[in-house]
């Protein structure tokens, strides 16, 4: 046979409607009257909806101009955020020591970028973190090294929502840990007292235990001491989400096999290594999902301190907004700082997700 | 490893744990901490608000620099403590600050059961209503059947009940939570009217997108008289913020400004060379230095000068001095003598 017949045959194409984009377009979008129909009722809506809005987030918007601009304009007005970053990110800060919190941020990011690869989690990582967290509390705090003192009421901003969130994760994950081994411990004075402590907490709502801590808990101190503003939201924040994660964690202990802890027995451990070498890694392994679900929404709920005048970053921002200047322009400053809020809490779920590959979480073993 | 990370947590901690203040007299735990602890309104412009640069500015603000210059003859000596309106009044009884700036109307409940003692007014405020012009409506009293704006659970919705059922009129409140949002409801067309403390009502009215369409009704409904705030307690404490808001007012009075204040000092007037300290005494009187009125005036200003800067024709909020006139144009500015 001749060999440009075979090679005739094998380009005998499919015909054109069943291939290219007109093929994928009636083989998804057009195959079946119903199908049809919510297709065209769709991009109807996507024709009424998009432009518009396309036209309101760039064409007709203002960038960088004073807010006489924004009263005269149809479109958005990203004046408001271009106007009044600085205060929207770093607030009360003072104005000429902004570099600071700056620096530390970076850090900051550096930092979690660095811990990203779980090869280099080993000893160095966490004396790489113990420097990098003393720099940050140094570059924010200052007195020494002839940096000026800033007062810690002065915090606020996108430091002060990462400072909430970020020691509140740190210190509410190994108190949860103890608290759900607690609850599953034998000894009946520790169990209740686990017990009341998480069921306390997940019944009442962050709200009230940041009212309590901020308005109540100065009321019962003696006279003349006062303790921190920041301290106090930030402890009612991590008492709040250890409760809940210690019920994660829970969850995971008991789906690890009786047959694991008599193994872990069976071999001589005592009761911290046979948790510590044994039960805990993949106990821990396997509730990796609701965990960074916790974490997530604790992220978002430190913006609750709202309430009790911390200047986070939705404070500052609201702040920006109550000047007659701008107070017109909250949906641009909320869209703002929702793109903020996004982009830390898609990075960290994201990172669950390459974790749970790594570790291979979603296998059965 | 966990443990060695628990110190550090706890190290890093301890950091903001504020040292312990001394104990009793406010005055002397003042004077013993160098600034004054000012609480003020986390994001009122005007009256207390930080700027773009994170600097507090307003009136009630500028009364509490008064007091730090009162008190080490320095303006910048303060610190300020943004509080919500459920937080101040705890604040200062916990003793968190040491003088509340924060708009609080002095009411007999607040001076008595609430263990406060409020200081000479700052601002005399009081509630009314702003309307849309398309309503032709030129009295509080034809708002029969309106619907209204207001924010919930304040006194403010309160007083407009009170003020509707004594008038036999009947309203429907549409309350919603913040003001920004109220406010584009009420632009929005979603109300008839908006009622609220008048010095907010204007400047409301001044970023309306077209401020000749809406109006402020004429009537008054409630009195606000917004006083800064001391703890029971301190006698002499309460003298000294008591007298610097009254400096200021006394100052304006006498026509002496921060820029006119060091020619001052050689004027012949008695009163103002008691008030001035250049005659000995008033100083000594309230435990300061004899420069105290002097240093208000230089570093903050006369009481005129302060309602300009921070909510005066100029500003945003364009305010009128209305009640807030001195005594001798009209309104219920007046300061007891120095001496």
């Amino acid at each position: 046979m001749d060999e440009r017949d075979v090679a005739d045959m094998d380009e005998i194409k499919p015909p054109k409607s069943q291939t290219g984009i007109i093929g994928w377009i009636r083989q998804n979008l057009f195959n079946g009257t119903f199908n049809s129909i919510l297709t065209v009722i769709t991009l109807f809506f996507l024709w009424k909806t998009v432009p518009p809005l396309i036209r309101w987030f760039f064409i007709d918007s203002v960038w960088t101009t004073g807010s006489e601009a924004c009263y005269t304009a149809d479109g958005a007005c990203w004046s408001v955020i271009s106007n009044n970053i600085r205060f929207i990110l770093f607030g009360l800060y003072p104005h000429d020591l902004q570099w600071r919190p700056l620096i530390a941020i970076a850090l900051l990011v550096a930092l979690l970028a660095y811990s990203r690869d779980r090869r280099r989690w080993r000893r160095s990582l966490f004396y790489i973190w113990a420097t990098g967290l003393f720099v940050m509390g140094l570059l924010m705090k200052g007195g020494l090294f002839g940096l000026e003192n800033v007062d810690t009421t002065r915090w606020s901003g996108l430091p002060l929502t990462l400072l909430l969130s970020i020691f509140g994760m740190v210190a509410a994950y190994p108190l949860g840990v103890l608290l759900a081994l607690g609850r599953r411990s034998r000894m009946p004075a520790i169990k209740s007292l686990c017990v009341v402590y998480i069921e306390m907490i997940r019944g009442v709502p962050l709200i009230s235990l940041l009212f309590m801590s901020s308005i109540m808990f100065p009321l019962f101190l003696p006279e003349g001491l006062t303790i921190n503003k920041i301290l106090r939201a930030q402890i009612a924040i991590i008492l709040f989400t250890a409760a809940y994660i210690a019920e994660v964690v829970r969850g995971g202990l008991q789906a690890i096999p009786r047959g694991q802890y008599e193994a872990a027995e069976s071999l001589g451990l005592n009761f911290p290594q046979k948790m510590r070498l044994i039960v805990l890694p993949q106990a821990l392994k396997i509730v990796i999902p609701p965990t960074v679900g916790i974490l997530v929404s604790a992220f978002k709920d430190t913006s609750l301190v709202v309430i009790i005048a911390l200047y986070d970053l939705l404070k500052t921002t609201q702040s920006v907004l109550s000047n007659p200047k701008w107070m017109g322009f909250s949906s641009e400053a909320y869209i703002f700082i929702a793109f903020i809020y996004f982009i830390c809490c898609f990075s960290m779920s994201n990172y669950s997700r390459k974790l749970e590959r790594e570790l291979g979480a979603g296998e059965r073993h | 490893m966990k443990r060695i990370g628990l110190c550090v947590a706890a190290l890093a901690l301890s950091a903001f744990l504020a040292m312990p203040a001394v104990a009793g007299e406010t005055f002397d735990a003042v004077k013993a901490k160098g600034f004054v602890q000012v609480g003020v309104n986390q994001g009122l412009f005007g009256f207390g608000m930080a700027d773009d640069k994170g600097t507090w500015r307003g009136l009630d603000v500028d009364t509490g620099r008064a007091v730090a210059a009162a008190v080490f003859g320095d303006a910048s000596k303060v610190k300020f403590t943004p509080l919500t309106a459920v937080q101040r009044f705890t604040a200062l009884q916990s003793g968190e600050i040491d003088v509340l700036c924060r708009n609080a109307t002095r009411t007999l409940s607040r001076e008595t059961s609430l263990g406060l003692n409020f200081c000479q007014t700052n601002y005399y405020d009081g509630q009314g209503f702003l309307i849309t012009k398309k309503l032709g409506v030129n009295s509080a009293k034809e708002l029969d059947g309106a619907t209204v704006c207001v924010l919930p659970g304040t006194t403010t919705e309160l007083n407009a009940a009170d003020y509707f059922r004594s008038n036999g009129m009947k309203w429907k409140p549409v309350v919603i939570e913040s003001t920004p949002e109220l406010n584009k409801a009420f632009f929005a067309g979603r109300c008839d009217s908006l009622t609220s403390d008048i010095s907010q009502l204007a400047g409301i009215r001044a970023v309306a997108p077209n401020p000749d369409d809406y109006m402020i009704l004429p009537e008054v409904i409630s009195k606000e008289p917004l006083s800064p705030a001391v703890r029971h307690g301190d006698d002499q404490w309460m003298d000294i913020v008591d007298f610097s808001v009254l400096a200021m007012i006394n100052a304006e009075e006498l026509g002496i400004t921060s820029e006119n204040v060091d020619e001052m000092l050689k004027s012949k007037d008695p009163k103002i060379q008691r008030f001035l300290g250049v005659t000995e005494g008033n100083g000594k009187a309230l435990g300061l230095d004899e420069k105290w009125a002097y240093n208000i005036v230089k570093q903050v200003g006369n009481y005129g000068e302060v309602f300009e800067r921070n909510v005066g024709a100029d500003t945003p909020l364009g305010l009128e001095r209305g009640l807030n006139a001195l005594w001798t144009d009209g309104g219920l500015m007046y300061a007891p003598p120095f001496k």
